[in-house]
């Protein structure tokens, strides 16, 4: 490779991720009706999670199936400050209904929102933390950790369904007026909220590209693709992976938090096994060994389903099952996959 | 006291039909390296095949799911699965990808609500606390692992199988036809699920997304009894069971999977591989 194609090379990442931004931030705002708007708002809080995944299993080669259950702490974190707000001072709507008396201890401390915002980063890291030493420290890996978080995901829907006057039961948490002083429902503030979501998922997509080209970055590459060697060097492979699924499960809980004001609902539907599968599946479909692979997968994912499921709602499982085998026959690695082969076709070609 | 002594039918129902299902999940996982989720699917193709027999006897649904089911199996295993070998958390996704598709399908073939079957009237009723449907439900898990035993441990073709299991090169070296013996296993574990579902149909009513309800207990079975375990297979599936039903008992139903889950993640700090396992020198 000669010089100056060498410089191409290192501007080109950059360039994409700024014409990308400047996409996300001008273009889409002007561009977009507000309802539209609010759709892509909510696939970059998916891509979010992605991005999350990309790092846990791409990077890291642990599956984890239960991305949802961290979405679902952070949401409901959210989800409870900003019942709390709108109540002022009484009791959630839904509280009343299901007949609960007085302020349960849990939620007692979400009404302060610094504790409610530190607590969707603290409980899902936290959570992964104790899991992941737990289980990492014993290793257990592969397709056992992928069952294990599966049944986490499938234990707190049936826990939060459960305890409808703590949680809302099936229906969630829902009706929120109050978003810190501004009206949510407003295009205003969902417009503010898209910018907000749209920086967030930048920032920690440069984050974890940061980390992924780190020197834990290195290891932790190495842990998927050798643990037992990564251990006979001195590493050890437990603390790696556990710290790893622990960032992944705080970028769900961020954006599950975000995911509350754009929606306006949390509830155990959006968090159980299939959502979580769905968005690995959205992973593998932009590509799980780039991270940008991860992202471009929930937005393209997000904006299938909501194409279909408008134009053809009968066909959209079967078109969803269909994709998967062939992705996961055909095309591993994903569109990110592709478009790398396409570009190495092309250079050989020259 | 009664209600203590209530749930243990109960639990051990439970556990039976898990330990059906999870035969096939326990055996396809540590003979190919395949995590199937669409066994599930063979759980509800086979409570299907019950509900279209109904008029024909409960006694020839069972041999009838047991082909549907493991045709299902060996159709997949050759088509789909063949290609994926080894790739434990591939074929995962690539399965559950299947089993979209055949839900899907049921939906479109039964419509989407639920049908009951209807027991037959030589197991309605009971003695005492013990209601016949769910003793004959443990006395079909009990028959069905029986036979395992004896195929895997009394006939040639369980002999290679085992063989594959424990060493697939070895067994290919030694001149065995890996890829029947693969075929065979996925036959009867996909079988043995469309036993279940036919089981199922006993204590409830079928839905296309039956199978989903069962899939993730039943892996939770092969990761506490051990890859290929007959008898960790056996002993993790009736423990799950109970602890599933007393723990519903004694906190709530929503308690209950958290419970089962923490137990579980308990029980693999003792033992992370499993109730049983091969020991051998090699490292992963």
């Amino acid at each position: 490779m000669t010089a100056p194609e060498r410089s191409v090379r290192r501007w080109q990442g950059p360039a994409v991720f700024t014409a990308v931004a400047v996409l996300a931030l001008v273009a889409a705002p002007l561009l977009l009706e507000p309802f539209r708007l609010g759709l892509l708002a909510k696939y970059l809080c998916y891509a979010i999670v992605a991005l999350g995944i990309g790092l846990a299993w791409g990077q890291g080669g642990m599956l984890t199936l239960g991305q949802g259950v961290f979405f679902g702490l952070g949401g409901y974190a959210m989800g409870m400050y900003l019942k709390l707000n709108d109540a002022a001072g009484d009791l959630p709507d839904f509280m009343v209904w299901s007949g609960v008396e007085k302020l349960p201890a849990l939620w007692t401390p979400f009404g302060n929102p610094v504790f409610a915002l530190a607590m969707v980063v603290v409980l899902p890291a936290a959570v992964a933390l104790l899991l992941g030493a737990l289980v990492f420290r014993q290793r257990v890996r592969g397709a056992y950790f992928a069952i294990l978080t599966q049944a986490l995901a499938a234990a707190l829907v049936i826990l939060l369904v459960g305890q409808q006057g703590l949680t809302g039961g099936t229906n969630g948490l829902t009706n929120f007026f109050d978003f810190f002083g501004r009206d949510v429902a407003a295009d205003e503030t969902q417009r503010g909220l898209y910018l907000l979501v749209a920086v967030v998922l930048g920032a920690l997509y440069l984050g974890a590209r940061q980390l992924v080209r780190s020197r834990f970055g290195r290891l932790l590459l190495a842990v998927r693709d050798g643990e037992d060697r990564v251990r006979f060097l001195g590493y050890n492979p437990a603390t790696v992976k556990t710290l790893t699924f622990a960032v992944s499960a705080g970028m769900a809980g961020i954006a599950g938090a975000l995911f509350v004001p754009v929606v306006g609902i949390i509830s155990p539907a959006l968090l159980g096994v299939v959502p979580s599968l769905e968005l690995v599946v959205a992973v593998a479909v932009g590509g799980r060994f780039a991270l940008a692979g991860a992202v471009l997968g929930a937005v393209v994912m997000g904006y299938a389903r909501t194409y279909f499921s408008e134009e053809l709602p009968d066909a959209w499982l079967y078109l969803q099952g269909a994709l998967f085998v062939l992705v996961m026959a055909l095309a591993p690695k994903g569109i990110a996959g592709l478009a790398a082969n396409l570009v190495r076709r092309r250079e050989a070609r020259a | 006291m009664e209600g203590v002594l209530n749930q243990l039918p109960i639990g051990l129902s439970i556990g039976a039909v898990l330990l059906l299902i999870a035969l096939g999940l326990t055996f396809t996982f540590g003979q190919m390296g395949v995590v199937n989720m669409a066994h599930g699917e063979f759980i509800m193709a086979g409570a299907y095949t019950a509900y279209l027999l109904q008029g024909v006897g409960f006694l020839i649904a069972l041999p009838a799911a047991f082909v549907v089911a493991g045709l299902m199996g060996l159709v997949l295993e050759r088509t789909l699965i063949r290609r994926f070998y080894g790739r434990p958390l591939d074929t995962l996704l690539l399965t559950w990808g299947v089993s979209l598709l055949l839900q899907q399908l049921a939906r479109d073939l039964f419509g989407a609500p639920n049908v009951q079957v209807a027991s037959p009237a030589w197991l309605r009723g009971g003695i005492g606390i013990l209601p016949y449907n769910r003793l004959f439900i443990m006395a079909l898990a009990a028959a069905s692992v029986l036979a395992i035993w004896a195929y895997m441990n009394r006939t040639g073709q369980g002999r290679r199988m085992r063989a594959v299991m424990q060493n697939r090169r070895l067994a290919a070296t030694s001149g065995i036809d890996t890829g029947r013996v693969d075929q065979r296993t996925f036959f009867i574990g996909s079988g043995l699920a469309g036993v279940a579902g036919v089981a199922l149909t006993l204590i409830g009513p079928v839905g296309p997304t039956l199978g989903t309800y069962y899939i993730v207990d039943a892996f939770l079975v092969v990761v506490a009894g051990g890859l290929g375990q007959l008898r960790g297979a056996v002993l993790a599936a009736a423990g799950l069971g109970l602890l599933n039903s007393y723990a519903e008992f004694w906190s709530d139903a929503s308690l209950a999977k958290v419970v089962v889950f923490m137990a579980i993640i308990g029980f693999l700090q003792v033992r992370p591989q499993g109730l049983f396992f091969v020991r051998s020198r090699a490292l992963s």
